[in-house]
């Protein structure tokens, strides 16, 4: 076993399971009532705030691919009549619908309301149609404005603020249950407590050696801060998370016995190959210091805490501003020129996923960026992150055995390469 | 009349932009603002004494040679062959370039741009996909006065609010004709061919709007006087090429095919709106809740209170169309998801369709030709 696994496994598994349950839950008792609502930026307090159980879509595909079950859905959804170059993880929610498969075996409720929070993929917006006409059941598309400038503007922040308060009606209209104000200040305080947290785990890895591996174990603690972030249990998980990763790093364990290598990744992973592709890496003893994948439902590393005394309006900034999905490409490029700087990476590995535009449309633009006007080493590799039948594996283990014999021999010589 | 129909045809296949060209020259003090489909409020650019003109990617005109690297595999070609125009230096002519919130290519397309071509004007407008929202309309409105306050900037000179009403008459009169000529070309689909409407209307997106409307004029003469007689066709709506557009080829073989097209949406952008924008009162107001509550139908809209779906048949049952073919371009991602929902829909009601696949590049249509052709036997005989 290469990677760390210890509590935080664990208990992450006991976290995941136990909301698996509360879905069942809730399909079978109709208690609690259930929302869809996506990853990106997700205004997971407010559900909070009512007591309402999160089904994330998204987890439920990357559960299905990781479990080698996703083919079959995906194929399900092709009969239906969407194309082969449709985003997967959209089939294979769709397809498992159709054949009322699950990733934990138990029952997903019908939602009360599919909330589309629409946080940068326009392809959010078509999903949750499609799971609305499907399932017969209420949309609402909370539309937020991309990132165009360097910060979001106050009528960009007054428009989500103004369509929160919206919500708020909605879900008190549909499930029969007061907005309790306080409640939702004590949701954004756990989210605020577990995003320092966080933050404080994700510079550790700034450590040489890292203690964690910022995009394989990053994802593992990714389910318990989207479900749980604002709750007590998820403030409980985070604290003793940071205290076992700060003892290691203490010791001055590292992911490997000896890091060789640290790098940035860029993209989501391939999820039906997550162990083939996290051995492809763990071969060379390269550890991620950081990735922009981890950033996706949040970015937290570099400042930014939700605020009880300013819950919507900072619950509008995490969607607007502080997290990957909603700023612009080139914000994109500058944040992973950061973490090369400051988590001190010696390249960068861009993993282009068929399916999702919003992350690979320019990936090659971002490669020339990267190479020629910083001059970092980079990898561009190719699959899928929900599809196995785009991922060819021993292509894709010699283009990264070819970067890192590369990396190693110009880190040797002490000077530096650039694209493979 | 076929003179004027060649005209329009030279005008949309050229990439270097001539009519944009000769206007710089005309006007020296002028900027040209281009603009990614499908829809842009060209009256506030209009209104800044600027050219609008709507971009198309290049067709089968323009070899990619750079552009393929910067946006790889499963990616449209419309992305790329704009990339490639600016790479080529096509886009010379240009002071700016707007995007808006279309789809994700597009988008990410909107910051490569402005990474490369730093001299440029590089702008993304978000358009909102929440009318149920009346906080929408607010936004929508902030959002255009942030485009104005920018293109002033660009001009040098404020944009008098006076001046965008004068252009959102001039352009209200332009689509009212289109529009026209629509409902027209749907009563008498052997007196105006598709191809023909569709490189008319589509020569609006680089010329003037008052030299465009003229050109409109001119041509329902032309029409009107043409003595033809109706072939053996089926009516048939074309859908999903809002954006990339199909080789004028392709359009030209559905009808040598056997189809009168009654409605397509290759041109949305030129009819976007159902009704006229407001005159009166404030301007920029008028085009957002015109944008929220009186656009058509399409891929790159959301607006749950009339879902596309339904809009679709609807389409079907004004246009008497007997049959929905959709056009979409590879690896356009909108048009593929609506295509789920459409075609539920229309089997529902029990109306045939077809789905073809095209790129802008494209040589053959003998594969294309013989599905279309299939598939109009199937109907006439029925
Ligand atoms: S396109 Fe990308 S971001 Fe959008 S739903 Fe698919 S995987 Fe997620
Ligand atoms: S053709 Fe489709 S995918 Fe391509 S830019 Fe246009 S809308 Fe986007």
């Amino acid at each position: 076993m290469t990677e760390y696994r210890g509590w935080i496994h664990q208990r992450q598994k006991e976290l995941m399971q136990r909301w698996y349950a509360r879905l069942d839950e809730s399909a079978r008792t109709g208690w609690p009532p259930a929302i869809c609502l996506m990853i990106s930026g997700n205004c997971v307090e407010l559900l909070e705030a009512f007591g309402i159980v999160p089904i994330y879509p998204e987890v439920n595909a990357l559960q299905l691919a990781i479990r080698h079950q996703s083919l079959e859905p995906i194929l399900a959804a092709e009969e239906l009549g969407y194309a082969t170059d449709n985003c997967a993880y959209v089939k294979a929610d769709i397809g498992a619908y159709l054949m009322g498969l699950t990733p934990s075996g138990g029952r997903l409720p019908r939602p009360t309301l599919v909330l589309c929070n629409f946080v940068g993929c326009n392809t959010y917006i078509k999903w949750f149609e499609h799971v609305a006409a499907l399932l017969d059941a209420p949309l609402y598309v909370l539309d937020v404005p991309f990132l165009r400038g360097e910060e979001p503007s106050p009528a960009d922040i007054a428009y989500v603020v103004a369509q929160l308060k919206e919500l708020v009606q909605r879900i008190e209209a549909l499930t029969g249950v007061r907005f309790d104000l306080d409640r939702f200040r004590e949701a954004v305080r756990c989210s605020q407590r577990v995003e320092a947290l966080w933050s404080r785990i994700k510079h550790l890895a700034r450590r040489e050696p890292s203690p964690f591996d910022a995009y394989f174990d990053a994802i593992t603690l990714m389910g318990p801060l989207y479900v749980y972030r604002a709750t007590p249990e998820g403030v409980e998980f985070f604290e003793r998370a940071l205290a076992e990763l700060e003892a290691k790093a203490a010791r001055g364990e590292g992911v490997y016995e000896c890091e060789r290598f640290r790098v940035v990744v860029e993209g989501p992973p391939p999820y039906p190959y997550f162990r083939a592709f996290r051995d492809m890496f763990a071969r060379w003893r390269a550890t991620a210091v950081a990735s922009t994948y981890s950033t996706v439902g949040g970015i937290w590393e570099f400042g930014f805490r939700h605020d009880p005394d300013r819950p919507f309006e900072t619950v509008a900034l995490h969607m607007l501003a502080h997290n990957l999905t909603n700023r612009n490409y080139l914000q994109r490029y500058d944040q992973i020129r950061r973490y090369v700087e400051d988590w001190r990476a010696d390249g960068v590995i861009i993993h282009f996923v068929k399916s999702c535009r919003l992350f690979s449309a320019g990936q090659g633009d971002m490669r020339d960026y990267l190479t020629k006007v910083l001059g970092v080493p980079t990898l561009y590799i190719e699959s899928d992150l929900e599809d196995p039948r785009y991922f060819a594996e021993a292509q894709i283990r010699n283009r990264v055995d070819a970067f890192f014999e590369a990396l190693e021999r110009q880190k040797r010589a002490g000077r530096r390469m650039i694209a493979v | 009349m076929e003179e004027l129909i060649r005209r329009c045809e030279e005008i949309v296949r050229d990439v270097s932009f001539p009519t944009v060209r000769r206007w710089k020259a005309e006007h020296p003090q002028g900027k040209a603002i281009a603009y990614f489909p499908v829809y842009a409020p060209v009256e506030v650019i209009a209104a800044a004494g600027m050219l609008p003109v709507g971009l198309r990617g290049a067709g089968d005109r323009l070899e990619i040679q750079h552009a393929d690297a910067r946006f790889g595999s499963f990616i449209c070609s419309i992305v790329k062959t704009t990339l490639e125009l600016g790479l080529t230096g096509h886009l010379a002519p240009f002071d700016g370039v707007l995007f808006s919130s279309i789809c994700d290519s597009a988008r990410n397309l909107c910051f490569v741009l402005k990474r490369n071509f730093p001299e440029l004007y590089v702008d993304f407008l978000h358009l909102p996909h929440n009318p149920e929202s009346a906080s929408s309309r607010a936004f929508l409105r902030s959002e255009y006065a942030r485009l104005k306050a920018e293109l002033e900037r660009l001009a040098g000179r404020r944009i008098e609010e006076e001046r965008i009403r004068e252009m959102i008459a001039r352009y209200n009169e332009n689509r009212r004709l289109i529009r026209a000529l629509y409902e027209w070309r749907a009563e008498e689909p052997h007196r105006i061919r598709a191809w023909e409407l569709y490189v008319l209307v589509r020569a609006g997106d680089v010329l003037p709007v008052e030299e465009h409307t003229a050109l409109l004029r001119e041509a329902r003469e032309g029409f009107a006087r043409r003595q033809v007689k109706p072939r053996d066709s089926i009516r048939v709506i074309l859908e999903s090429a809002f954006c990339e557009q199909p080789p004028l080829g392709v359009i030209r073989l559905l009808e040598d095919a056997g189809c009168y097209i009654v409605d397509e949406d290759l041109t949305l952008g030129r009819r976007w709106f159902r009704e006229d924008v407001p005159v009166n009162g404030d301007p920029l107001q008028a085009l957002a809740e015109s944008y929220l509550d009186r656009s058509v139908a399409s891929s790159v809209r959301h607006d749950w209170r009339y879902p596309r779906f339904r809009a679709l048949l609807q389409k079907v049952r004004a246009r008497r169309a007997q049959a929905v073919i959709f056009l979409i371009a590879k690896f356009c991602e909108p048009a593929y998801f609506d295509y789920v929902l459409f075609k539920r829909e229309l089997e529902r009601a029990g109306i045939p369709h077809l789905l073809l696949e095209f790129e802008e590049k494209m040589y053959t249509f003998e594969r294309l030709q013989t599905e279309v052709e299939t598939f109009v036997e199937s109907l006439l005989f029925d």
